[in-house]
């Protein structure tokens, strides 16, 4: 096995252009678990501990680009006040050990459907930068996921950063388990709304091969919004809505059995959830 | 490249520790290679924080840590938390509590209470049980170590004692 630890990014991109099969290494709390367990032998581990670029968090006219190796722990410490939702969900990851370690990043490499990340980014919109020495990209979160553990990188390819619009509403998640720590979510759900953009967005956790979001209970929701013009004179929303809402939600999840969870369950806790989530999303802007 | 040297620094002394496997853990090297026996092996996925160490000042999970990522840090273990001559008072607050059961998590969780106790002077039960969330106790004595930690705050808060890493 080779230890690659390049010192720059453009050092890092030529590292993964020449070793393209070098599994990106950062907080290691995915990838040194299969290494100690002989899961997996890597002919390369490329450490991007010490590219500076990545663990840099620029913001932009109204967006924040974070570095793919900022920590959960920076996200919660940092970002709170203009990424809640994600905070909300760094908040439930592992323990202060893990969080100081795992970052987003490495979240969206390993892409796992239970990644906590995922929600928020999803109901944020976000966009995932990639790059290699071929040029970057940037991919929108809901085509960044392929498949179960499966993401849309190229082998030459590298995360760069996320670039996520600052919260200009309120932002809820939603994460079930065994405990309130160190728990992999049997599911969970991002909720947010966006009154300046008149968009509502969703993220549901581990209850799909990916994670993905509840496009027609946004429309849905967009729709009866608008219909009555609550962004403006924002009323208590009917219960009917708020049920439809959940309903929708629970019903664009595809879950399966596993050792987390029954199918049934799942979609029964994303009902839940999502009339939870957007309670206390639509008090918030109530209040505001 | 095979097999790699690593230069770090360990409890305040400078360390060079070579033919180290490229896949290896932090851990790994302080228990087997150099003789750190604090920092437990217990689960070697994070789960049990039974291997926590500072790594640059932050507590972390020195089994999800590849040898080569410490190059050039500055790791502290347990056994840096004391001096020559006495234990530190958190150590000294695990003993007299009898929160110590069969001492497999102790290690990590006063690695854990002393990173807490640097940020809160007197924590509330709650802030405890989440920034000790990441470490188990297979013999589930949590009330002694709930104890114990507030007994440590208490030391510290009536010594005046800065606890820096």
């Amino acid at each position: 096995m080779e230890f690659l630890q390049p010192r720059t990014w453009p050092e890092a991109l030529a590292a993964k252009a020449e070793h393209p099969t070098a599994v990106p290494l950062v907080g290691g709390t995915d990838v040194m678990v299969e290494l100690n367990f002989d899961r997996r032998r890597p002919d390369a581990l490329l450490d991007l501990g010490r590219v500076s670029e990545l663990a840099e968090v620029e913001r932009e006219d109204g967006f924040v680009r974070v570095g793919a190796s900022v920590t959960y722990a920076r996200i919660i410490s940092e970002l709170a006040g203009e990424l809640p939702g994600l905070a909300l969900a760094s908040r439930t990851v592992g323990s202060p050990q893990i969080r100081h370690r795992g970052t987003v990043g490495g979240n969206l490499g390993s892409a796992s459907p239970a990644g906590d990340a995922h929600p928020p980014l999803l109901a944020g919109d976000a966009v995932v930068e990639v790059a290699s020495v071929r040029g970057s990209r940037r991919i929108p979160i809901d085509e960044f996921f392929t498949g179960v553990k499966r993401n849309a990188l190229e082998p030459d390819e590298l995360i760069a950063a996320f670039v996520t619009r600052v919260a200009r509403g309120p932002q809820q998640f939603c994460k079930v388990g065994t405990r309130n720590a160190m728990v992999i979510a049997v599911t969970s759900l991002a909720v947010g709304l966006d009154p300046v953009g008149r968009r509502v967005g969703t993220g549901i956790g581990s209850a799909a091969p990916t994670p993905r979001r509840a496009v027609e209970a946004e429309a849905f929701l967009e729709a009866e919004i608008d219909s009555h013009g609550l962004w403006d004179r924002p009323e208590p929303l009917d219960d009917a809505v708020v049920a439809r809402f959940a309903g929708l939600v629970a019903g664009a999840a595809s879950p399966i059995d596993d050792v987390r969870g029954t199918a049934a369950y799942r979609r029964h806790a994303l009902d839940v959830m999502a009339t939870r989530a957007l309670h206390w999303a639509w008090d918030d802007y109530r209040r505001t | 490249m095979s097999a790699m040297r690593i230069g770090c620094t360990i409890n305040g002394r400078r360390e060079e520790i070579h033919d180290v496997w490229e896949g290896e853990s932090l851990l790994f090297v302080l228990r087997e290679r150099l003789g750190l026996r604090g920092a437990k092996n217990a689960c070697e996925q994070g789960e049990c924080g039974s291997c926590t160490v500072y790594l640059d000042g932050l507590p972390v999970c020195a089994c999800l840590v590849a040898a080569g990522q410490a190059e050039g840090r500055t790791v502290v273990t347990v056994e840096g938390l004391s001096d020559e001559v006495s234990l530190h008072p958190v150590q000294q607050a695990f003993l007299e509590a009898g929160a110590v059961q069969c001492g497999f998590c102790t290690p990590g969780l006063i690695v854990a209470t002393h990173d807490l106790l640097s940020h809160a002077v007197r924590p509330s039960d709650a802030e405890i049980r989440e920034r000790l969330a990441g470490n188990l106790c297979r013999c589930t004595g949590y009330e002694k170590i709930l104890v114990a930690v507030r007994r440590a705050a208490d030391a510290l808060a009536g010594a005046g004692v800065p606890i820096d890493t």
